[in-house]
């Protein structure tokens, strides 16, 4: 059988004077379609000077004015929405808490332009209708199961819905029904393969070839590790509930980069402090305009996330500008075990509970899966005669935070002003994950 | 029937009893008993001392985590199974103890122990019919004068 090298041939290799032409008819007709249709946008637009005649082209995306998630929570849930309710059929949402909460919608067009790009990435990854897919992300209002789910039926692989958790059961299912393709986060692929070790299985009792691993920063270190446990090939995929989900982005087999869903998704690097576009190949923030979404057509969106943009040609055919792994984050946002965690949702709780917003919180990697702790000053006032007390205080803190964060943090009662501070400022947060 | 207790929060690092400790010295505290339970993160030092009030200032003064609370002084006859038969009357009557720990004064003839229980007005009375003496405050800080 021919190997098949792309999901869309014709937009994956398109030399790029052409692939720029799509992106301007594209962009001309959806910020028509954004001003018309989205009150909020419009407004921004206006206080900016500038109406849909001014943009004739992608030489003129840098008139337009930025979203970011500020704008989001402001217009949440509905004011960024730009067709019918009736013409919506999906919902997904970040993984994000009350406050930060994105809410996306999808018309059915929507939906099939995010598969077809999760496609494309299994496809790089090697997929064909012969495989058989496991995804083993979360499924859900997480968009990464329905999106790795509808890229693998769109390939034709076999789909295994596995969703996330259940280990002994994965392998199980990987072993007896031939899995041969791998879609989870990186550290639960690491956990995967450790749990494989424990059962004293290598790579050779496994089928799997190659894994399709996202939603959170992972190292080459990682990268090697999982690909001599599982025995595969391991690819990397971003994307981002914004802007649809994963696939906004993916590796090809040379693994220089992620190649940008271009004709989806117009990208830009901007200097994060003034808003100023840099020229390619510079580091900075990443900027994504929606080219077709209907729904929750984003323009020029501020991801926070910090890279670097290259057009060199790929040994791989296909001409789409390539991302390199995000660098780190122009805000405070944290990725714990996928989930996006701010600083201030810790403040928050704390208030709440009744504490001042002294803490300290420390993220490690062990065993590839990370640690989250969260140090915090006690009252002075507060009853602790016992240590069952004080580990009550410290759980009852720890559920609260989990109700915010969505994910568990363990947390540590200290003795009021013994967190270090740096200028009267108490440092918030030592991240020891070596990532880059 | 009960005596005042100190309870201190102790980070797990060098030097912090050490500081501890001096601040009541330097206020003149006198401590009466003393017990120290810790874990891998910190400890909770309790304390009975002839000053609650001076040395609860003092402390949160120094940003010490104090809190006061209520725990029995029993006085149990100094001889074996004097404190078998405090423990079993409370034993008898379903009272759990969350804590004990043992002290001195200058008085013969009896052991001493503070018991943290989650009734005090029960666990007395218990006790006291169980032939057990309960020292109020002034008892206990009169032994030592």
């Amino acid at each position: 059988m021919e190997e098949r090298r792309y999901y869309q041939k014709e937009i994956e290799t398109m030399p790029v004077e052409e692939l720029k032409k799509l992106q301007s008819e594209k962009l001309v007709k959806q910020v028509r379609h954004v001003y018309d249709n989205v009150p909020y946008y419009r407004a921004l637009m206006e206080e900016k000077g500038v109406t849909p005649d001014d943009i004739r082209g992608i030489e003129d995306l840098h008139k337009l004015p930025f979203l970011t998630k500020a704008d989001l929570r402001d217009a949440y849930p509905y004011g960024l929405l730009a067709k019918p309710l009736s013409e919506c059929v999906r919902i997904q949402s970040t993984s994000g808490t009350t406050g930060r909460r994105v809410v996306a919608f999808y018309t059915q067009h929507d939906v099939d332009l995010w598969e077809d790009c999760c496609a494309r990435a299994i496809v790089a990854a090697g997929g064909t209708n012969e495989d058989v897919c496991q995804v083993a992300y979360g499924y859900g209002l997480f968009t990464g199961g329905p999106g790795l789910n509808g890229g693998s039926h769109r390939v034709g692989c076999l789909t295994l819905p596995m969703s996330s958790g259940n280990t002994e059961r994965q392998i199980q299912f990987m072993t007896d029904l031939s899995a041969t393709i791998l879609c989870c986060t990186p550290s639960y692929a690491a956990y995967i393969g450790e749990t494989l070790k424990e059962k004293g299985m290598g790579p050779d009792d496994i089928p799997l070839k190659a894994g399709i691993f996202g939603a959170e920063p992972w190292t080459e270190e990682m990268r090697h590790n999982i690909e001599e446990t599982l025995g595969i090939k391991a690819y990397d995929i971003y994307g981002l509930t914004e802007t649809s989900g994963p696939g906004v982005s993916f590796e090809c087999a040379e693994q220089t980069g992620m190649h940008i869903n271009e004709d989806h998704f117009l990208a830009e690097i901007i200097d994060p402090d003034t808003g100023e576009v840099l020229p390619e190949g510079s580091k900075g923030e990443l900027v994504f305009t929606a080219l077709d979404k209907e729904a929750f057509p984003l323009l020029r969106y501020r991801t926070r996330d910090i890279c670097v943009l290259t057009r060199k040609p790929c040994s791989c055919g296909r001409t789409h500008i390539k991302m390199s792994k995000p660098m780190g984050r122009s805000d405070d946002m944290m990725i714990i075990r996928g989930v996006n965690v701010f600083p201030s949702q810790i403040e928050t709780v704390l208030l709440n509970e009744g504490y001042q917003p002294n803490y300290q919180i420390v993220v490690d990697r062990e065993n590839n899966t990370d640690t989250f702790d969260v140090l915090v000053e006690m009252n002075p006032d507060q009853v602790i005669d016992t240590v069952r007390g004080v580990a009550a205080l410290e759980k009852s803190l720890a559920n609260a935070m989990k109700t915010m964060l969505g994910i568990n943090p363990s947390v540590h009662l200290v003795a009021p002003k013994s967190i270090t501070r740096s200028e009267g400022k108490a440092v918030r947060v030592i991240d020891k994950r070596k990532l880059v | 029937m009960t005596i005042k207790q100190l309870s201190v929060f102790v980070e797990n690092k060098e030097g912090k009893l050490a500081q501890i400790m001096q601040i009541l010295a330097k206020n003149g505290v006198d401590i009466r008993a003393l017990s120290l339970a810790d874990t891998t993160d910190y400890g909770i030092l309790r304390m009975i001392v002839n000053d609650t009030d001076k040395a609860v200032a003092a402390l949160q003064a120094e940003h010490c985590v104090v809190s006061v609370n209520e725990v029995l002084g029993v006085a149990v006859d100094d001889t074996p199974g004097g404190f078998a038969a405090a423990v079993q009357a409370l034993s008898d009557n379903e009272v759990n103890l969350e804590y004990v720990y043992a002290f001195i004064t200058p008085q013969k003839g009896y052991a001493y122990v503070v018991m943290r229980v989650t009734d005090n007005d029960t666990a007395t009375k218990i006790l006291q019919n169980a032939g057990v003496k309960v020292l109020s405050d002034e008892e206990l800080h009169e032994m030592f004068r």
